[in-house]
Protein backbone atom coordinates (compact mmCIF):
# COMPACT_ATOMS: atom_id res chain seq x y z
CA UNK A 1 0.00 0.00 0.00
CA UNK A 2 2.95 2.46 0.82
CA UNK A 3 4.19 2.22 -2.47
CA UNK A 4 1.43 4.85 -3.80
CA UNK A 5 2.63 7.65 -1.14
CA UNK A 6 5.77 7.65 -2.53
CA UNK A 7 5.04 8.81 -6.60
CA UNK A 8 3.85 12.18 -6.22
CA UNK A 9 6.23 14.17 -3.83
CA UNK A 10 3.34 16.30 -2.94
CA UNK A 11 1.96 13.54 -0.92
CA UNK A 12 2.00 12.99 2.52
CA UNK A 13 1.91 9.08 3.86
CA UNK A 14 -1.08 8.55 6.00
CA UNK A 15 2.13 9.03 9.29
CA UNK A 16 2.83 12.06 7.84
CA UNK A 17 5.89 11.65 6.13
CA UNK A 18 7.65 12.27 2.32
CA UNK A 19 8.81 9.60 1.48
CA UNK A 20 11.03 10.87 -1.49
CA UNK A 21 12.67 13.57 0.94
CA UNK A 22 14.06 10.72 3.09
CA UNK A 23 15.07 9.32 0.18
CA UNK A 24 17.36 12.34 -0.57
CA UNK A 25 18.69 11.89 3.23
CA UNK A 26 19.66 8.53 2.10
CA UNK A 27 21.35 10.12 -1.14
CA UNK A 28 22.76 11.83 1.15
CA UNK A 29 24.14 9.54 3.79
CA UNK A 30 25.81 7.78 1.01
CA UNK A 31 27.66 10.85 -0.16
CA UNK A 32 31.50 11.45 0.26
CA UNK A 33 32.05 12.90 4.02
CA UNK A 34 32.01 16.61 4.28
CA UNK A 35 33.16 18.54 7.64
CA UNK A 36 33.40 21.84 8.54
CA UNK A 37 34.91 23.52 11.52
CA UNK A 38 34.45 27.05 13.12
CA UNK A 39 37.63 28.30 14.72
CA UNK A 40 38.68 31.66 16.44
CA UNK A 41 38.74 33.42 13.31
CA UNK A 42 39.18 30.25 10.81
CA UNK A 43 36.66 28.65 9.22
CA UNK A 44 37.94 25.00 7.84
CA UNK A 45 36.35 22.57 4.93
CA UNK A 46 37.74 19.07 5.20
CA UNK A 47 36.12 16.41 2.24
CA UNK A 48 36.34 13.42 1.61
CA UNK A 49 37.65 12.63 -1.88
CA UNK A 50 36.92 9.87 -4.16
CA UNK A 51 39.86 8.52 -5.70
CA UNK A 52 40.74 9.91 -8.89
CA UNK A 53 40.93 7.30 -11.74
CA UNK A 54 44.63 6.46 -13.62
CA UNK A 55 43.87 8.50 -16.42
CA UNK A 56 41.63 11.17 -14.82
CA UNK A 57 42.35 14.63 -14.39
CA UNK A 58 42.29 15.22 -10.62
CA UNK A 59 41.35 19.20 -11.34
CA UNK A 60 38.00 18.72 -12.51
CA UNK A 61 37.00 16.96 -9.52
CA UNK A 62 35.96 19.46 -6.69
CA UNK A 63 33.71 18.96 -3.94
CA UNK A 64 34.04 22.59 -2.54
CA UNK A 65 33.25 25.33 -4.30
CA UNK A 66 33.62 29.39 -3.86
CA UNK A 67 29.74 31.18 -4.34
CA UNK A 68 31.76 34.33 -4.27
CA UNK A 69 34.50 36.25 -2.50
CA UNK A 70 33.90 35.20 1.00
CA UNK A 71 31.73 32.31 0.93
CA UNK A 72 32.17 28.53 0.49
CA UNK A 73 30.25 25.61 -0.03
CA UNK A 74 30.67 21.89 0.58
CA UNK A 75 28.32 19.38 -0.24
CA UNK A 76 27.83 15.47 0.08
CA UNK A 77 25.28 13.56 -2.18
CA UNK A 78 24.27 13.75 -5.77
CA UNK A 79 27.04 15.28 -7.42
CA UNK A 80 25.29 16.26 -10.40
CA UNK A 81 22.44 17.69 -8.11
CA UNK A 82 25.21 19.91 -6.09
CA UNK A 83 26.49 21.46 -9.43
CA UNK A 84 22.80 22.70 -9.93
CA UNK A 85 22.66 23.93 -6.57
CA UNK A 86 26.13 25.59 -6.72
CA UNK A 87 25.11 27.23 -10.43
CA UNK A 88 22.46 28.85 -8.41
CA UNK A 89 23.77 29.95 -5.36
CA UNK A 90 26.83 31.54 -7.53
CA UNK A 91 23.98 33.54 -9.96
CA UNK A 92 22.31 34.70 -6.38
CA UNK A 93 25.52 36.16 -5.31
CA UNK A 94 26.00 38.37 -8.13
CA UNK A 95 21.95 38.97 -8.10
CA UNK A 96 22.87 40.18 -4.94
CA UNK A 97 25.63 42.56 -5.36
CA UNK A 98 23.67 44.03 -8.33
CA UNK A 99 20.59 44.69 -6.81
CA UNK A 100 21.72 46.16 -3.44
CA UNK A 101 25.26 46.90 -3.81
CA UNK A 102 26.08 44.68 -0.76
CA UNK A 103 28.01 41.13 -0.90
CA UNK A 104 25.74 37.96 0.68
CA UNK A 105 25.89 37.27 3.89
CA UNK A 106 26.73 33.81 4.75
CA UNK A 107 23.11 33.35 6.17
CA UNK A 108 21.29 35.06 3.13
CA UNK A 109 23.15 32.40 1.20
CA UNK A 110 21.93 29.71 2.88
CA UNK A 111 18.73 30.44 3.58
CA UNK A 112 18.47 30.77 -0.42
CA UNK A 113 19.61 27.86 -1.03
CA UNK A 114 17.51 26.20 1.63
CA UNK A 115 14.80 27.99 0.22
CA UNK A 116 15.78 26.40 -3.40
CA UNK A 117 15.73 23.04 -2.00
CA UNK A 118 12.28 23.29 -0.42
CA UNK A 119 10.63 24.29 -3.32
CA UNK A 120 11.92 20.83 -5.08
CA UNK A 121 9.72 19.46 -2.00
CA UNK A 122 6.71 21.08 -2.55
CA UNK A 123 6.55 21.37 -6.59
CA UNK A 124 4.81 18.84 -9.40
CA UNK A 125 7.35 17.28 -11.48
CA UNK A 126 10.31 17.59 -9.73
CA UNK A 127 12.31 15.53 -7.27
CA UNK A 128 14.07 17.18 -4.11
CA UNK A 129 17.94 17.41 -4.46
CA UNK A 130 19.93 14.82 -2.55
CA UNK A 131 23.12 16.77 -1.43
CA UNK A 132 22.82 18.43 1.62
CA UNK A 133 25.41 21.52 2.05
CA UNK A 134 27.99 23.29 4.40
CA UNK A 135 28.22 26.34 3.86
CA UNK A 136 31.12 28.91 5.43
CA UNK A 137 32.25 32.43 5.16
CA UNK A 138 32.70 35.49 6.74
CA UNK A 139 30.00 38.36 6.61
CA UNK A 140 31.20 41.83 4.66
CA UNK A 141 32.25 43.76 7.65
CA UNK A 142 32.57 41.57 9.89
CA UNK A 143 35.50 39.14 11.31
CA UNK A 144 33.61 36.13 13.07
CA UNK A 145 33.40 33.28 11.20
CA UNK A 146 30.38 31.41 9.81
CA UNK A 147 29.48 27.86 9.75
CA UNK A 148 25.65 26.94 8.11
CA UNK A 149 24.33 23.41 6.90
CA UNK A 150 21.28 22.82 4.41
CA UNK A 151 19.71 19.58 4.41
CA UNK A 152 17.32 18.56 1.06
CA UNK A 153 13.77 19.36 2.97
CA UNK A 154 15.21 22.62 3.21
CA UNK A 155 16.04 22.68 6.70
CA UNK A 156 19.26 24.93 7.35
CA UNK A 157 20.56 25.65 10.63
CA UNK A 158 24.07 27.32 11.95
CA UNK A 159 27.08 25.49 13.19
CA UNK A 160 30.41 25.45 15.63
CA UNK A 161 31.28 21.97 13.94
CA UNK A 162 29.22 19.32 11.48
CA UNK A 163 29.73 16.78 9.59
CA UNK A 164 27.39 15.80 6.96
CA UNK A 165 27.51 12.30 3.95
CA UNK A 166 29.05 9.00 4.61
CA UNK A 167 29.37 8.09 8.57
CA UNK A 168 28.73 11.97 9.43
CA UNK A 169 27.31 10.93 12.98
CA UNK A 170 31.03 8.98 13.80
CA UNK A 171 32.50 12.41 12.68
CA UNK A 172 29.82 14.46 14.70
CA UNK A 173 30.24 12.47 17.66
CA UNK A 174 34.01 13.06 17.31
CA UNK A 175 33.38 16.91 16.64
CA UNK A 176 31.51 17.04 20.09
CA UNK A 177 34.26 15.32 21.88
CA UNK A 178 37.08 17.45 20.61
CA UNK A 179 35.92 20.85 19.62
CA UNK A 180 36.77 23.76 21.86
CA UNK A 181 35.53 27.45 21.15
CA UNK A 182 38.24 29.68 20.20
CA UNK A 183 40.97 27.34 18.40
CA UNK A 184 43.78 29.29 16.74
CA UNK A 185 44.35 28.03 12.65
CA UNK A 186 46.36 25.09 13.28
CA UNK A 187 44.43 23.67 15.71
CA UNK A 188 41.24 23.88 13.88
CA UNK A 189 43.18 22.78 10.61
CA UNK A 190 44.40 19.48 12.96
CA UNK A 191 41.29 18.94 14.50
CA UNK A 192 39.01 18.78 10.62
CA UNK A 193 41.58 16.39 9.44
CA UNK A 194 41.47 14.38 12.35
CA UNK A 195 37.80 14.08 12.15
CA UNK A 196 38.03 13.12 8.75
CA UNK A 197 40.45 10.47 9.50
CA UNK A 198 37.90 8.81 11.59
CA UNK A 199 35.76 7.99 8.38
CA UNK A 200 38.58 7.58 5.41
CA UNK A 201 40.89 5.17 5.66
CA UNK A 202 43.33 6.25 2.98
CA UNK A 203 44.81 9.06 4.30
CA UNK A 204 46.13 12.17 3.19
CA UNK A 205 45.67 11.49 -1.00
CA UNK A 206 41.78 11.15 -0.48
CA UNK A 207 41.45 14.69 1.41
CA UNK A 208 40.36 18.24 0.54
CA UNK A 209 40.86 20.97 2.81
CA UNK A 210 40.35 24.91 2.07
CA UNK A 211 40.78 27.22 5.14
CA UNK A 212 39.15 30.57 4.84
CA UNK A 213 40.92 32.75 7.10
CA UNK A 214 39.14 36.41 6.82
CA UNK A 215 36.87 37.93 4.48
CA UNK A 216 37.92 36.87 1.07
CA UNK A 217 40.99 35.23 1.69
CA UNK A 218 40.66 31.30 0.78
CA UNK A 219 43.79 29.03 0.27
CA UNK A 220 43.50 25.10 -0.49
CA UNK A 221 45.94 23.29 1.15
CA UNK A 222 48.07 21.12 -0.89
CA UNK A 223 48.92 17.30 -1.16
CA UNK A 224 52.54 17.54 0.87
CA UNK A 225 50.90 20.12 3.72
CA UNK A 226 47.77 17.30 4.32
CA UNK A 227 50.21 14.61 4.51
CA UNK A 228 52.71 16.52 6.65
CA UNK A 229 49.65 16.90 9.45
CA UNK A 230 48.12 13.30 9.03
CA UNK A 231 51.67 12.43 10.04
CA UNK A 232 51.74 14.53 13.09
CA UNK A 233 48.28 13.01 14.15
CA UNK A 234 50.18 9.57 13.58
CA UNK A 235 52.86 10.81 15.59
CA UNK A 236 50.19 11.59 18.27
CA UNK A 237 48.53 8.88 17.97
CA UNK A 238 51.77 6.61 18.55
CA UNK A 239 52.79 8.70 21.47
CA UNK A 240 49.52 8.10 23.03
CA UNK A 241 49.59 4.49 22.32
CA UNK A 242 52.83 4.32 23.96
CA UNK A 243 52.08 5.77 27.29
CA UNK A 244 49.19 3.69 27.74
CA UNK A 245 51.12 0.49 27.03
CA UNK A 246 53.61 1.30 29.35
CA UNK A 247 51.00 2.04 32.07
CA UNK A 248 48.90 -0.78 31.99
CA UNK A 249 52.74 -2.41 32.12
CA UNK A 250 53.65 -0.40 35.13
CA UNK A 251 50.17 -1.23 36.61
CA UNK A 252 50.63 -4.70 35.69
CA UNK A 253 53.75 -5.13 37.58
CA UNK A 254 52.95 -3.52 41.06
CA UNK A 255 50.50 -6.21 40.96
CA UNK A 256 52.50 -9.09 40.31
CA UNK A 257 54.58 -7.08 42.93
CA UNK A 258 52.00 -6.81 45.31
CA UNK A 259 50.35 -10.31 45.01
CA UNK A 260 54.07 -11.76 45.22
CA UNK A 261 54.84 -9.45 48.50
CA UNK A 262 51.13 -11.02 50.01
CA UNK A 263 52.27 -14.18 49.44
CA UNK A 264 55.88 -14.14 50.61
CA UNK A 265 54.39 -12.81 54.14
CA UNK A 266 51.98 -15.79 54.04
CA UNK A 267 54.79 -18.24 54.12
CA UNK B 1 29.12 65.60 -23.33
CA UNK B 2 31.37 62.84 -21.52
CA UNK B 3 34.21 62.70 -23.15
CA UNK B 4 36.68 59.46 -22.90
CA UNK B 5 40.04 58.09 -24.55
CA UNK B 6 41.78 55.14 -24.70
CA UNK B 7 45.24 53.91 -26.27
CA UNK B 8 47.40 51.17 -26.48
CA UNK B 9 50.95 50.83 -25.86
CA UNK B 10 53.84 48.30 -25.47
CA UNK B 11 52.01 45.84 -23.07
CA UNK B 12 49.41 48.19 -21.65
CA UNK B 13 46.30 49.86 -22.58
CA UNK B 14 45.37 53.42 -21.09
CA UNK B 15 41.81 54.50 -20.43
CA UNK B 16 40.68 57.75 -19.67
CA UNK B 17 37.06 59.38 -18.84
CA UNK B 18 36.50 62.51 -17.75
CA UNK B 19 34.88 63.08 -14.09
CA UNK B 20 31.43 65.32 -15.18
CA UNK B 21 28.20 63.95 -13.78
CA UNK B 22 25.83 66.58 -15.66
CA UNK B 23 22.18 67.20 -15.79
CA UNK B 24 21.31 69.90 -18.60
CA UNK B 25 23.71 72.45 -18.23
CA UNK B 26 24.62 72.05 -15.31
CA UNK B 27 27.50 70.04 -13.49
CA UNK B 28 25.89 67.82 -10.61
CA UNK B 29 29.09 66.20 -9.67
CA UNK B 30 32.74 66.93 -10.75
CA UNK B 31 34.70 63.17 -9.01
CA UNK B 32 32.21 60.71 -11.21
CA UNK B 33 34.59 57.55 -12.16
CA UNK B 34 33.47 56.25 -15.51
CA UNK B 35 35.83 53.72 -15.53
CA UNK B 36 34.73 50.16 -14.61
CA UNK B 37 37.17 47.67 -13.38
CA UNK B 38 35.49 44.08 -14.97
CA UNK B 39 38.24 41.49 -13.88
CA UNK B 40 41.89 41.91 -12.63
CA UNK B 41 42.81 42.90 -16.22
CA UNK B 42 39.88 44.54 -18.29
CA UNK B 43 38.68 47.60 -18.27
CA UNK B 44 35.59 49.75 -19.46
CA UNK B 45 34.74 53.25 -20.19
CA UNK B 46 31.70 54.23 -20.38
CA UNK B 47 29.23 57.27 -21.54
CA UNK B 48 25.80 57.75 -23.36
CA UNK B 49 22.50 58.28 -21.81
CA UNK B 50 23.00 58.45 -17.34
CA UNK B 51 21.01 55.79 -15.96
CA UNK B 52 21.71 53.78 -18.78
CA UNK B 53 25.70 53.83 -18.75
CA UNK B 54 25.54 53.13 -14.54
CA UNK B 55 23.10 50.35 -15.22
CA UNK B 56 24.39 48.70 -18.25
CA UNK B 57 27.88 48.61 -16.74
CA UNK B 58 26.96 47.32 -13.45
CA UNK B 59 25.10 44.85 -15.16
CA UNK B 60 27.92 43.33 -17.59
CA UNK B 61 30.33 43.62 -14.29
CA UNK B 62 28.52 41.19 -12.01
CA UNK B 63 27.97 38.85 -15.54
CA UNK B 64 32.21 38.89 -15.87
CA UNK B 65 32.57 38.27 -12.37
CA UNK B 66 29.47 35.52 -12.55
CA UNK B 67 31.65 33.79 -15.60
CA UNK B 68 34.95 33.94 -13.71
CA UNK B 69 33.39 32.29 -10.61
CA UNK B 70 32.32 29.52 -12.55
CA UNK B 71 34.94 28.61 -14.33
CA UNK B 72 37.96 30.07 -12.04
CA UNK B 73 39.57 32.00 -15.23
CA UNK B 74 38.27 35.24 -16.26
CA UNK B 75 37.01 36.12 -19.72
CA UNK B 76 39.83 37.42 -22.01
CA UNK B 77 39.92 40.35 -23.52
CA UNK B 78 38.48 39.62 -27.22
CA UNK B 79 35.72 37.48 -25.95
CA UNK B 80 34.64 39.74 -23.02
CA UNK B 81 34.16 42.51 -25.63
CA UNK B 82 32.37 40.34 -27.99
CA UNK B 83 30.06 39.28 -24.82
CA UNK B 84 29.61 43.06 -23.90
CA UNK B 85 29.04 43.66 -27.98
CA UNK B 86 26.81 40.99 -28.27
CA UNK B 87 24.15 42.23 -24.98
CA UNK B 88 24.55 45.81 -26.35
CA UNK B 89 23.03 44.18 -29.74
CA UNK B 90 20.33 42.31 -28.35
CA UNK B 91 19.26 45.13 -26.52
CA UNK B 92 19.37 47.42 -29.30
CA UNK B 93 16.63 45.51 -30.67
CA UNK B 94 14.34 45.04 -27.27
CA UNK B 95 11.76 47.10 -26.29
CA UNK B 96 13.63 49.85 -24.28
CA UNK B 97 17.70 49.60 -25.84
CA UNK B 98 20.59 50.71 -23.81
CA UNK B 99 22.33 53.98 -25.66
CA UNK B 100 25.56 53.45 -24.12
CA UNK B 101 29.39 53.81 -25.99
CA UNK B 102 31.75 52.24 -24.44
CA UNK B 103 35.83 51.85 -24.83
CA UNK B 104 37.21 48.38 -23.16
CA UNK B 105 40.63 47.72 -22.49
CA UNK B 106 42.41 44.72 -21.46
CA UNK B 107 45.33 42.69 -21.12
CA UNK B 108 45.75 39.18 -22.23
CA UNK B 109 47.39 37.40 -19.78
CA UNK B 110 47.81 34.25 -21.68
CA UNK B 111 49.12 35.72 -25.26
CA UNK B 112 50.74 39.21 -23.19
CA UNK B 113 48.85 41.35 -25.33
CA UNK B 114 47.02 44.25 -24.72
CA UNK B 115 43.38 44.85 -26.84
CA UNK B 116 41.42 48.08 -26.82
CA UNK B 117 37.73 47.53 -28.67
CA UNK B 118 35.72 50.10 -29.45
CA UNK B 119 31.78 49.72 -29.26
CA UNK B 120 28.61 51.97 -29.38
CA UNK B 121 25.28 51.91 -28.52
CA UNK B 122 24.53 50.53 -32.06
CA UNK B 123 26.46 47.25 -31.27
CA UNK B 124 29.38 48.18 -33.83
CA UNK B 125 32.39 46.96 -32.19
CA UNK B 126 35.90 47.32 -33.65
CA UNK B 127 39.79 46.15 -32.40
CA UNK B 128 41.82 49.60 -32.45
CA UNK B 129 44.73 50.87 -31.58
CA UNK B 130 43.27 53.90 -29.86
CA UNK B 131 39.99 55.32 -29.33
CA UNK B 132 37.74 58.18 -28.27
CA UNK B 133 34.42 58.64 -27.57
CA UNK B 134 32.02 61.52 -27.49
CA UNK B 135 33.29 65.90 -28.15
CA UNK B 136 37.07 64.44 -27.47
CA UNK B 137 37.33 62.41 -30.62
CA UNK B 138 37.10 65.63 -32.57
CA UNK B 139 40.06 66.60 -31.35
CA UNK B 140 41.72 63.52 -30.31
CA UNK B 141 41.94 61.16 -33.13
CA UNK B 142 43.93 63.57 -35.19
CA UNK B 143 46.00 63.54 -32.56
CA UNK B 144 46.60 60.20 -31.85
CA UNK B 145 46.69 59.70 -35.80
CA UNK B 146 50.18 61.62 -35.47
CA UNK B 147 51.02 60.62 -32.16
CA UNK B 148 50.14 57.32 -31.18
CA UNK B 149 53.14 54.50 -31.12
CA UNK B 150 52.03 50.59 -30.68
CA UNK B 151 55.65 50.45 -29.16
CA UNK B 152 55.40 53.22 -26.59
CA UNK B 153 56.24 53.38 -22.94
CA UNK B 154 53.71 53.87 -20.64
CA UNK B 155 54.98 57.01 -19.92
CA UNK B 156 54.82 58.20 -23.55
CA UNK B 157 51.47 56.38 -23.93
CA UNK B 158 50.30 59.10 -20.84
CA UNK B 159 51.93 62.16 -22.80
CA UNK B 160 50.24 60.97 -25.97
CA UNK B 161 46.93 61.01 -23.76
CA UNK B 162 48.09 64.73 -22.29
CA UNK B 163 48.03 66.08 -25.60
CA UNK B 164 44.56 64.92 -26.06
CA UNK B 165 43.30 66.23 -23.21
CA UNK B 166 45.04 69.74 -23.43
CA UNK B 167 43.68 70.21 -27.24
CA UNK B 168 40.43 69.52 -25.77
CA UNK B 169 41.04 71.99 -23.06
CA UNK B 170 42.07 74.84 -25.40
CA UNK B 171 39.55 74.16 -28.42
CA UNK B 172 36.10 72.54 -26.90
CA UNK B 173 33.69 75.47 -25.17
CA UNK B 174 32.83 73.60 -22.26
CA UNK B 175 36.40 71.62 -20.56
CA UNK B 176 35.64 69.11 -18.20
CA UNK B 177 38.63 70.08 -16.18
CA UNK B 178 39.00 66.65 -14.18
CA UNK B 179 39.89 63.06 -15.85
CA UNK B 180 40.28 59.71 -14.43
CA UNK B 181 43.09 57.71 -15.91
CA UNK B 182 43.16 53.93 -15.38
CA UNK B 183 46.20 51.51 -17.06
CA UNK B 184 46.12 47.99 -17.62
CA UNK B 185 49.22 45.80 -17.88
CA UNK B 186 50.43 42.51 -17.02
CA UNK B 187 50.39 43.28 -13.13
CA UNK B 188 46.77 44.48 -13.44
CA UNK B 189 44.78 47.50 -12.81
CA UNK B 190 45.97 50.88 -11.86
CA UNK B 191 44.74 54.48 -11.04
CA UNK B 192 47.61 57.13 -12.23
CA UNK B 193 47.02 61.08 -11.61
CA UNK B 194 47.74 63.41 -14.79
Amino acid sequence: MSRSYDRALTVFSPDGHLFQVEYALEAVRKGTCAVGVVGKDVVVLGVEKKSVLQLQDPRTVRKVAMLDDHVCLAFAGLTADGRVLIDKARIECQSHRLTVEDPVTVEYITRHIAGIQQRYTQSGGVRPFGVSTLIVGFDPHDVKPRLYQTEPGGIYSAWKANAIGRSSKTVREFLEKNHKDGMSRDDTIKLTVKSLLEVVQTGAKNIEISVMESYGKITSLDLAQIEAIVAEIEREKEAEAERKRSRLAATAAGQAAMSQAAGGSGQ
Amino acid sequence: MDISFALTGKGYVIVAADTVAARSIVKMKVDEDKIKVLSPHLLMAYSGEPGDTVQFAEYVERNIRLYQIRNTHALRPPSAASWIRRTLADSLRSRKPYAVNLLVGGYDTSTHNPHLYWIDYLGTMSEVPFAAHGYGAYFALSLLDRYHDPEASVEEGLATLKRCIDEVAKRLVVNPEKYKVKIVDKDGVREVEI
